[in-house]
């Protein structure tokens, strides 16, 4: 319990972004800019999954990405959440109906929270990760 | 026993870590307020420490394993070694040895070799490139680290304790203020952000090229000792520059140095390694030989 309370003071991010149409991942850099700062709760972007407390997937899962998206979750050191961002990731958004989708996000690996919006604005972002605080602290 | 008590609580680890922890809070506070962001809180060091040695810690299969877990602890191990000895010469004067400057500038170089053997050690290809160019750099900075030394050794009569040293410059003045002198404080200034990875020299880490370079296979408590041994370091070797060309340590030329270091590292880009090899052995190395022919001179 102890273990996991630690984290929710320093959540360090990997995105992965698996063909996203780019939107969420400039939000995401929203996020990082003075005007939200997530800095300030100690939350910052690494390049790799090995330091990575969260694995932040964006866009619809390709036919390439997703065994790759199981691969770094095995890789990456545990305990490890998993964000499902945007529409795309969350339920496939728009391409649902199309010929070529794959898998969503969560029948490849769990996912902790579903941060929706097409793309999520800096505000959902940020209630996101509280709602990651909360649920490793067990308050929810 | 009391060389237990200098190594693992006054000077040494426990003190180097939470003036370290400290150190590097003010870093990335002052890095924030520069950008016009708020930062993180006093303490977020600490807490990243903490969650870093709370979590699993993955060895990659096909790396050396021996290697990869030893060369983190060694490289902690050594940086506190350094913050002792320097500590020492700083605060209990009558202890200490003949020729410890020569025993810390050389155990400055273990924390690098340490990540020169774990980055190419892990078996992956951006840590083998972070260790090759890691390799590189302390090989160009290494002699003109010992250049700006020597002088140092030149204008203090051939001292070479470093509490003497601290003890000649109070009584006459300190390095910095012959033409020499600050020349080799700027040349050591400039080889103390490389063994730091500060950012214009922050080649082999690179965040945004090769992502971390050697450390991108550490996790977990292995990560948290290369993490902790910089912040070990990030006291030591402002220490030592205070030592070696300011006459001593005290907090206000401690903050100093760190500014200067923070403000460097805020407004410059990264250099390319071949920028850097050009600028040690071009640029900075016939520096560092006027610095010592200066310093014979007596200037």
């Amino acid at each position: 319990m102890n273990r996991i309370k630690n984290i929710t003071k320093s959540i360090w991010v990997f995105h992965f972004a698996s063909g996203p149409c780019n939107n969420c991942d400039i939000e995401i850099l929203d996020v990082l800019t003075p005007r939200f700062d997530v800095e300030r709760f100690g939350i910052k972007l690494v390049g790799s999954v090995k330091h990575a407390d969260a694995i932040l997937v964006t866009g619809m899962l390709t036919r390439k990405g997703a065994p790759r998206l199981k691969e770094l979750y095995e890789m990456a050191p545990k305990p490890v959440v998993v964000i499902a961002f945007g529409s795309c990731a969350s339920s496939q958004g728009i391409f649902k109906p199309s010929y070529n989708r794959t898998v969503p996000v969560d029948e490849v690996v769990p996912v902790d929270v579903y941060i929706p919006g097409c793309p999520p604005r800096p505000e959902a972002i940020i209630d996101g990760i509280v709602k990651v605080i909360k649920k490793l602290r067990g308050e929810i | 026993m009391r060389i237990f008590f200098y190594y693992f609580v006054f000077p040494g680890m426990l003190f180097s870590i939470l003036l370290g922890i400290f150190a590097s809070w003010f870093e990335r506070k002052i890095t924030a307020r520069i950008q016009w962001r708020v930062g993180p809180p006093f303490l977020q060091p600490l807490y990243d420490v903490l969650k870093l040695f709370s979590k699993e810690t993955v060895i990659p299969e096909r790396g050396s394993e021996v290697v990869f877990i030893m060369s983190p602890i060694i490289s902690f191990v050594v940086s506190v070694f350094v913050a002792t000895l320097v500590g020492i010469a700083q605060f209990y004067p009558e202890i200490g040895f003949q020729g410890d400057l020569i025993v810390v500038v050389y155990f400055l170089t273990i924390p690098s070799l340490c990540i020169i053997l774990g980055g190419a050690s892990s078996s992956n290809p951006l840590a083998s490139l972070g260790a090759s160019r890691e390799m590189k750099l302390v090989l160009s900075y290494e002699i003109i680290f010992w250049c700006s030394v020597a002088v140092v050794w030149i204008k203090t009569n051939g001292l070479l304790k470093l509490s003497n040293i601290i003890h000649f410059q109070t009584q006459t003045s300190p390095v910095i203020y012959s033409i020499s002198g600050f020349i080799a404080f700027v040349l050591a200034f400039i080889t103390a952000l490389a063994k730091l990875g500060r950012v214009p020299f922050d080649i082999a880490e690179a965040e945004t090229e090769i992502s971390g370079g050697p450390y991108i296979d550490y996790s977990g408590a292995l990560l948290g000792f290369f993490k902790l041994s910089q912040y070990v370091l990030l006291v030591a070797v402002p220490f030592l520059l205070c030592e070696l060309f300011l006459g001593g340590v005290n907090v206000l030329k401690y903050i100093i140095i760190l500014i200067l270091i923070i403000l460097v590292e805020n407004t410059n880009p990264r250099l390319k390694i071949t920028q850097f090899l050009w600028f040690a052995w071009i640029v900075l190395f016939p520096i560092s030989l006027i610095a010592i022919i200066l310093a014979i001179k007596g200037l």
